[in-house]
């Protein structure tokens, strides 16, 4: 999720003239994105990529909620991103504003402002300045009561390690309107990571009012029998894309589930499906090594232990800092998900 | 921004750079240079510079390598030869070079992400440069890095994470201190990252420790896109290390920003830190996805093309003095354009660093059968 993973989704091209390896720029072909299917009970919907998604859900959340206020870099003139476009002259200097650059400032003045009340939404840049404020996070928003929301655009394991935060990804556009809307509402401080790579090239039909996705719950996106697959955010599409692959060419059946919530996370889902299915796949663009998956993996050899057929596989990011040259060779991308679906229903 | 870098300047006497008398006219000559505003400091850096014929031509020599190496960047990275991130230095200049040319290759420099001109005036070729930023084996990290992280001797980047190599820094002069060799550490930020509070914990502790560090705040004006007035509360960046003595510098101006780097190092060796600002101008965009034209006008950065230039300036002073002439300027002109389209066409020719060397550097010296794992938890690849 990493945006220095995603960038190199655009960068395919780049990639095959410079390393010559059309299998990599193959591997590479970005996401095939499926649009989320709205209930009707929604009501009107709208055309939305991501971005628009999460300004329509601070536009809400400032509308109905007179204590929130919206800050960060370059917030109020729309942000790096554009996801706080025009929110300023909507509703005020005093309620959406620029801050110093400051990462710790930042949060810790969020949690000061949460401390009394308020509805604080802070805006970090990139996950990778979001460390700067790491204290803050772990030892102050962690410990208070408090409802804070810092929503920024990355990796998600560091921040899973910290009880009492609330650590979402969504998968598109219609997910983060309404997981964002729920973590700003939430008592308890959330960390919402936007997959950057989704930004612009997921578009699908949001519904236009106010709604709300609950927290803590993953999604069964494929019903299937053989196979459970598990990701979240950007890797969603390439499990499902993967699922796809498996039936059509080793006719094997995958249940995809998107696990929406990384903290606390829907045990009972994932649980429930293993147990029908006996084989795991877990998958995210992070490096293996302390990753999500591997809690994951533990949680279900202790609880599903008598129904495995096969242990437990992750499909991660490698485990090497980040190289500027090889960007494309990072992602657990379809062809090395595919390949372990086949090791895993061919085990033993 | 002007109002910036133009109020560093009002504020200071005005700054005449006029040839003041030439010994002999072959050889040396004397310039002027702007009086630099102090913070608790009751002396200054010399308001005269003398500066040999074979300096002029090096510092000019200097400053248009690296003008023609960043604009040769900026082409590279708009034709998608480069990608990534990529910050430019062009206006920058006088001020690595000026410093430069005031401490030895045994003095330290850390920097931020704004550091290929740092990389070149530190030791690093313009290839080498070039290759990194296009992602080459060749490159001075093995085109691993890229933009922000290029490294070389006593220089230690290349930082992506606003104002965290400033504690670095103080770091590096501990050192420096403890083994008593002499030698100093020239720890640059910007005025974005002067409001990063780690800054300050650094301050204090160099202050604590009277380490020989010169702090230097290189104020572009903008950080990102906000200027610098939107940012801070006090855009005096000199003082604002409070009970650390500071001055601030006409960062356009090579012989002045040389003359205070001179007059610094002395100081923090006998004293401990100082801090100087270093008032400049980015002509780029923050980025290359920046324009760099939705927050200031585009008068504003043809005016200081026209009026600041630090290297069209120091042309023009070198002419007036007969220190050097048009046509010895013209060759070097020729020179260094030739050196960088060489050397750009050697960095495209390249070739990539091969895939094993992604699970390379991970660890210094790891054991001999140390291995990573690799996105396919059974597959186990060796790390060098
Ligand atoms: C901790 C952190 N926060 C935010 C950023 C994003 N960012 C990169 S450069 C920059 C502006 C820095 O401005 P300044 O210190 O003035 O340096 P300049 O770019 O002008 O050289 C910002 C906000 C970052 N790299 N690190
Ligand atoms: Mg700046």
């Amino acid at each position: 999720m990493s945006w220095k993973f995603l960038r190199c989704l655009q960068n395919a091209k780049f990639l095959k003239k410079n390393l010559q390896t059309s299998l990599f720029v193959h591997r590479c072909a970005s996401v095939q994105y499926v649009p989320d299917t709205i209930s009707a009970a929604h009501g009107e919907t709208t055309r939305m990529n991501l971005v628009q998604a999460v300004n329509n859900a601070l536009d809400i959340a400032l509308s109905t909620d007179p204590s929130a206020v919206l800050f960060g870099e370059d917030v109020a003139f729309g942000g790096v991103f554009r996801c706080s476009v025009e929110l300023k002259d909507r509703y005020g200097r005093d309620r959406v504003f620029n801050t110093p650059l400051s990462e710790q400032g930042i949060v810790a003045f969020g949690i000061g402002v949460a401390t009394m009340g308020s509805t604080a939404i802070a805006e970090i840049q990139f996950a990778d300045y979001i460390f700067p404020a790491f204290d803050q996070i772990t030892n102050e928003a962690a410990k208070f009561d408090i409802g804070q929301e810092i929503y920024l655009i990355s990796p998600e394991a560091f921040f899973a390690h910290i009880p009492g935060i609330k650590v979402v990804i969504p998968r598109g556009p219609h997910q983060a309107k309404g997981l964002l809307l729920s973590c700003i509402r939430d008592q308890n401080p959330c960390i919402f990571f936007e997959p950057k790579i989704l930004y612009r090239s997921a578009i699908e039909e949001v519904p236009s009012g106010d709604y709300t996705i609950p927290l803590g719950q993953a999604e069964v996106l494929l019903e299937g029998d053989d196979v459970t697959l598990i990701g979240y955010g950007t890797q969603v599409h390439v499990l499902r894309e993967v699922a796809n692959m498996a039936e059509e060419k080793f006719n094997v059946s995958c249940e995809v589930i998107d696990l929406r919530t990384i903290l606390p996370w829907d045990e009972e889902t994932v649980i429930n499906s293993v147990k029908k299915t006996g084989r795991c796949i877990i998958s995210h663009e992070a490096p293996i090594t302390m990753g999500v998956a591997a809690e994951i993996a533990a949680t279900i050899q202790d609880e599903c232990f008598l129904n495995l057929e096969a242990p437990v596989m992750r499909i991660c990011g490698y485990d090497t800092p980040f190289p500027h040259a090889f960007e494309a060779f990072y992602l657990p991308d379809k062809w090395r998900c595919l390949e372990a679906v086949k090791k895993i229903v061919n085990y033993g | 921004m002007l109002s910036t870098v133009g109020r560093a300047l009002r504020n200071s006497s005005t700054p005449k750079t006029l040839f003041v008398g030439t010994r002999c006219a072959s050889t040396e000559a004397t310039f002027e240079v702007a009086q630099c505003k102090l913070h608790k400091l009751e002396q200054g850096p010399a308001t005269t510079v003398t500066c040999t014929r074979e300096d002029a031509l090096k510092y000019y020599r200097q400053m248009q390598t690296i003008r023609r190496m960043e604009t040769t960047a900026g082409n590279l990275y708009k034709s998608k030869q480069i990608r990534g991130f990529c910050h430019l230095y062009s206006g920058q200049e006088a001020c690595c070079v000026g410093m430069e040319n005031s401490i030895t290759p045994e003095d330290s420099v850390i920097t931020a992400y704004r550091a290929h001109g740092w990389a070149y005036i530190r030791g690093i070729s313009v290839h080498g440069v070039l290759a990194e930023l296009i992602g080459k084996k060749t490159g001075c990290a093995q085109g691993k890095g890229g933009s922000m992280h290029m490294y070389a001797k006593n220089f230690y980047g290349g930082n992506g994470i606003v104002g965290a190599q400033v504690p670095l820094g103080a770091g590096i002069a501990f050192t420096q201190k403890y083994l008593n060799n002499g030698n100093i550490c020239i720890t640059l930020y910007g005025d974005g990252a002067a409001n990063q509070g780690q800054v300050y914990e650094a301050f204090n502790i160099a202050m604590l420790w009277k380490l020989p560090c010169i702090f230097v705040c290189e104020n572009n004006g903008y950080g990102m896109g906000t200027s610098v007035e939107r940012a801070s509360y006090s855009t005096d960046y000199y003082t604002r290390g409070d009970y650390m003595p500071g001055l601030r510098v006409d960062g356009m101006d090579v012989l002045a920003v040389k003359e205070a780097t001179r007059f610094a190092k002395d100081y923090v060796l006998k004293n401990g830190p100082l801090l100087i600002e270093c008032a400049t101008y980015r002509y780029s965009g923050h980025s290359m996805s920046d324009p760099g034209t939705s927050y200031r006008t585009r008068e504003e950065i043809q005016e200081v093309r026209q009026t600041r230039d630090p290297i069209t300036s120091f042309k023009q002073k070198l002419l007036e003095t007969n220190l050097v002439t048009e046509d010895e300027m013209k060759k070097i002109d020729q020179d260094v354009r030739k050196e960088v389209t060489e050397s750009e066409k050697l960095a495209i020719a390249d070739t990539g660093p091969p895939l094993e060397d992604m699970y390379d550097h991970i660890y210094v010296q790891p054991e001999a059968d140390f291995k990573v794992r690799t996105c396919d938890p059974v597959t186990m690849v060796a790390s060098r």
